[in-house]
Order: C-alpha cells, then structure tokens, then sequence
C-alpha cells in the first residue's frame, strides 16, 4: 500500500478559494467545531487503519546552510518571507490507493471555517518513496 | 510487550531493585557501563519470566542472571584473549548461589546504592538528555523501549543516546561521584523528568515523584524534600488540567472538586518537613519556595479566595535567590508579574512584565501573561492581539489550542463564564 504525506499550509500554495482571516479572529464556536472537526478525522483514520502520523509545526522558519570550513552556520529568515510557501503540518496516511488519499485529503480541506461552512482549504498530496528497491524478476 | 504484562506493584517493586543489584555489582568492581547492560538485559528477562515464574527471592534473581550476563558478556570478548579468559573464568559470585548477601546489599545499604547509582547517572559531564535516559533506565529500572515511547524517539535511537552517555562517564566513575554540588544536578534531573510529560503506558512524572521519594529517603537536605512536594502539589491538580474533549483549563477555571486531595496532603506534609528545618545559614531553596506557591493555589477552595499576598510574599523570596533575575530568573519574575496583577492591579502587573521584554519578549509564556492581565484589566483588544501572538510562539499543541480559543474568546467579547 503507497503511503501519501498530505501537507497543510499557513501560506502559500494555489489562489484561495475564498479569503479568510486567521482562527484568533473566528467566532469562539466556530473555533471550537473546526477543532473537533480535525480530532475526528485522525480518530477516524486511526480506526480505518490508514492514520501513520500527523504533526503541527511551528510557523518559525529559518532556513540554514553550511557556512564552510570553521565557520558557523549560515541562516537567514528566507528571501520574501511573506509570500512563500509555510507548511503547517501533515498527515502521513497508508492507504489502497492515490484516489483514497485525494479523498481523505478533500475531506480534510471540508473542515469548517468562520460562520460554520466549509474553508475549502489547499492541500498538498505527495507520496512517500518506498525504501527498498522492487523486486527485478 | 507482554501479553500478560506482570501486576503494576510487583513492577514497581521489580523497578525498584535494579539500582539496589546495580550498585552491588558496581561496589564489587564491576564496571558500571557494562554492569548496567547486564541489569537491563536480567529486567526484560525478569519482565518475561515472573509473570508465571515467580522468584522467591527477586532481588537474588535479578542479581544471578545479571551476573550470569556479565560472565556471558567477558566470555565472548575473551575467546579473543586467553589471558583475559584466565583472569575472568573464576566468576567472583556463583550463578546459581548468588544472594543478596553474596552481592553485598543489606536492607541498611538500600538508600546509600540507590543514591549512588543516582549520582552516577546525573554526572555534570552529561548532556541534560543523557542524563535523563540513564536515570530513568538504572534507577528508574524502565527498559530503553519504555524509555523511547515515553520521549517519541525510535527504539534505537535511545539506546544509542543511553551507550553514548555511558561512555561519556567511562573510567571509575565511582571515584569521581561523590561531590556535594551534584545533588543541585540529580534535583535538576528528576524535575527534568516530571516535566517531560505524559505520554505512552509510563507517566514520567509518576516515576520521577517515585524516584524523589527515594531520594528523600536516603538525605536529609531540605530541597529534596521541596522538589517532592513541588511535583506532588502540581500533580494533584492533573486531573483537572483537561476537559472531557482534552482541552487545556488553566488553574483558574479548574474544578477543584478533582484534584488529588491525597497528593496535595502528602505534598504540604513533606514540605512543611523541609522548612522546619531551615536556619538563619540556610534559607528555603528554590524549590521549596515554588512549592510553597503551589501549595496556595491548592489550598484555595475557589480561585477568587486565592491568596495572592502570600504568594507575592513567596515570589519576592524566589526572586531573591539570584543577583539579576530578570537576567538569570525571568520565569520567576512573569509569575511574579501575574501575583502582582492580583495585588496591586494588571497594570502593575504589565509594568513587571515590561522588564522582561529584552529577554522574554519572543517566548509564548511572556505573551500569554500579558493577554491574561490585560484581559483582567478589561483591555479586550490587547488581550486578544496578546493571545494570538503566544499561540504562535506555542510549541505545544493543546496550548497553541488553548490559546487560539483564548484570543477568539476575548475578542468575541466573550468572558471566561460564558465560554463554559
């Protein structure tokens, strides 16, 4: 079964389908449905056996790179902060097939936003290189 | 994992006698990495066996087939040496006569080993991580699988960061352990611990309360004591840190109807059992004086009958235990800055907090205080801006949560009522 990281952004990605502020600024219910809307879908993926992992990031970003010999290492906050791509986190999901991770991923971007209805959110779906060469027979 | 895992009191007593059977064999010239190995290798086994094999003496039992590993382990590093085969065939205990008395150990020497492999875990030379792994795997007697759930890393990457330690130590450790200062380490690994959280089938802060217990078991030095009563009094209040959805309730809205009343009486007992003992040369520590604060808070029925002024009393003691606290303590003073908002009103409050914008000022903590005592102060805008700016900074997920709420809460106009 392929394995698929579907990855959540803070920013970036194609042109929204509808403009939204950040959640501190939803209605405290809408918060609270979009919340549990989030438990669910890992709760329910863990039950369908499909759930590997799922991680939040921090949105503090520094990009790094190897200063050369006997010197530090080389940071910067990135070149245009505020418009490239931020990931938020992912899941990580093992499933039958590509169509069942666009599934899964789809139900996710249904989570509800302010006023209660749908954020049709972009998703990013990539799948995870197996580790071991397949067979050559 | 067993199937039929063995019953959570024989575990624990099983726990508690590794660091007993490790410092006999290290006292009998064994080396302390590979006696340590032969313990944990004797601790699955036993974990495998007990269930239908009982031992009548498990102390004995762990010792024998600890021993057992070690003459196992020279063995097979031998078949390359006869000469170390000739030293080491002669084994010093034998396998199937091997008692507690054989190895040393006396209930009398109980708290002296447990102490020693103690301070041989919390060596200064140790990285905070490693010091942590190897506590919790000689003294705390968790095998390196448990230890890995309990901190999310692979199996083996503990293993590594635990072997890693131990040759950090190398040499005769023994020789080099005996410093006064190291109890200031060992106290600073054990809250390490209970910090850490918890996670998988074992509660780190339950084992790091077991193994402060010991410790205060076996010295007499008052901030052993502050620590225990600084974990049990916060303990207490966990059963009420989250709601029935697993939302994070901060200690003012919290139903005190489910903290741990037998937790929270041991934890005044063992503190006022250290201040009893204080002198004008020796003054209440650092954890003494927090769990003083924590024992406050648990002994408000309500939060509005809080005693504010006698925590303020306390945060100004722990303030000065530094020279520059804002510098060396700036946990210290934000908690302060909140008991001063309770005190004299959130505007002084915010003023103590300006102080530590220099050294605070990116961290979540910081931000989320400012929201509380603005939010005190009925600046609802401030509150909300400040709340949102912690949840950024939030490097946990029930808090970042948490504070999400907190922001869209204040800035609906919301107060904290109406949102249960």
């Amino acid at each position: 079964m392929p394995k698929y990281l579907i990855l959540k952004h803070y920013r970036g990605g194609p042109e929204p389908h509808h403009p939204f502020p950040t959640m501190d600024q939803w209605a405290p219910e809408d918060v609270e449905a979009h919340m549990a809307f989030l438990h669910n879908v890992a709760d329910t993926l863990r039950a369908s056996g499909e759930y590997v992992d799922g991680q939040a990031l921090t949105p503090k970003r520094t990009w790094v790179r190897y200063g050369g010999p006997d010197a530090a290492p080389v940071t910067t906050d990135g070149p245009h902060p505020e418009t490239s791509d931020l990931i938020a986190g992912w899941y990580m999901v093992d499933v039958e097939s590509y169509e069942r991770a666009l599934e899964i991923a789809a139900w996710v971007s249904s989570e509800p936003g302010p006023g209660g209805g749908p954020l049709y959110e972009w998703l990013d779906v990539r799948e995870v290189m197996s580790g071991k060469a397949s067979s050559d027979d | 994992m067993q199937d039929e895992p063995i019953p959570r009191r024989d575990e624990s007593a099983l726990r508690a006698l590794v660091p007993r059977v490790l410092a006999s064999l290290v006292r009998r010239g064994e080396d302390f990495d590979a006696a340590e190995d032969a313990i944990q290798e004797a601790l699955i086994e036993a974990l495998r066996v007990w269930p239908d094999h009982p031992p009548d003496d498990p102390r004995a039992w762990l010792a024998a087939v600890a021993t057992r590993r070690l003459i196992d382990a020279r063995r097979s590093e031998a078949a390359r040496s006869r000469r170390e085969e000739v030293v080491y065939l002669e084994p010093r205990v034998g396998v199937g006569d091997a008692t507690g008395d054989a190895l040393g150990g006396d209930d009398e020497n109980e708290g002296d080993d447990t102490l020693f492999v103690l301070f041989c875990c919390c060596h200064p030379d140790l990285a905070p991580t490693s010091q942590v792994a190897l506590t919790l795997r000689a003294v705390g007697g968790l095998t390196t699988r448990e230890i890995a759930d309990a901190f999310y890393v692979p199996e083996a990457t503990m293993a590594q960061r635990i072997s890693r330690a131990k040759r950090t130590l190398g040499g005769p450790t023994a020789a080099r352990l005996d410093r006064p200062g190291d109890l200031a380490v060992v106290l600073r690994v054990l809250y390490l611990i209970y910090t850490t959280g918890h996670a998988s089938r074992i509660d780190l802060a339950d084992e790091a309360i077991r193994l402060t217990r010991q410790l205060t078991l076996v010295t007499d030095e008052p901030e052993a004591r502050g620590l225990l009563a600084l974990m049990l009094l916060g303990h207490a209040r966990l059963p009420a840190r989250f709601d029935a959805e697993g939302r994070l309730v901060t200690l003012d809205r919290q139903d005190r109807t489910r903290w741990n009343a037998r937790e929270i009486a041991e934890g005044v007992h063992v503190l006022q059992s250290a201040l009893a003992m204080q002198t004008d040369d020796r003054p209440p520590g650092r954890h003494q004086i927090e769990a003083a604060i924590s024992a406050l808070h648990d002994d408000a029925a309500t939060a509005e009958e809080t005693d504010w002024l006698q925590i303020l009393a306390w945060y100004d003691e722990l303030v000065a235990l530094t020279d520059d606290p804002v510098r060396d303590d700036p946990a210290a003073v934000l908690g302060r800055a909140v008991a001063v908002g309770h005190v004299l009103g959130p505007a002084a409050g915010l003023r103590e907090t300006d102080r530590l914008r220099e050294v605070l000022g990116e961290r979540q903590k910081w931000h989320a205080v400012r929201g509380y005592l603005h939010e005190q102060g009925g600046d609802l805008a401030g509150a909300g801006a400040a709340y949102a700016e912690a949840a950024e900074r939030a490097t946990n997920l029930a808090e970042r949560d948490h504070l999400v709420r907190q922001a869209a809460r204040v800035r609906a106009g919301t107060g904290p009522a109406e949102d249960r």
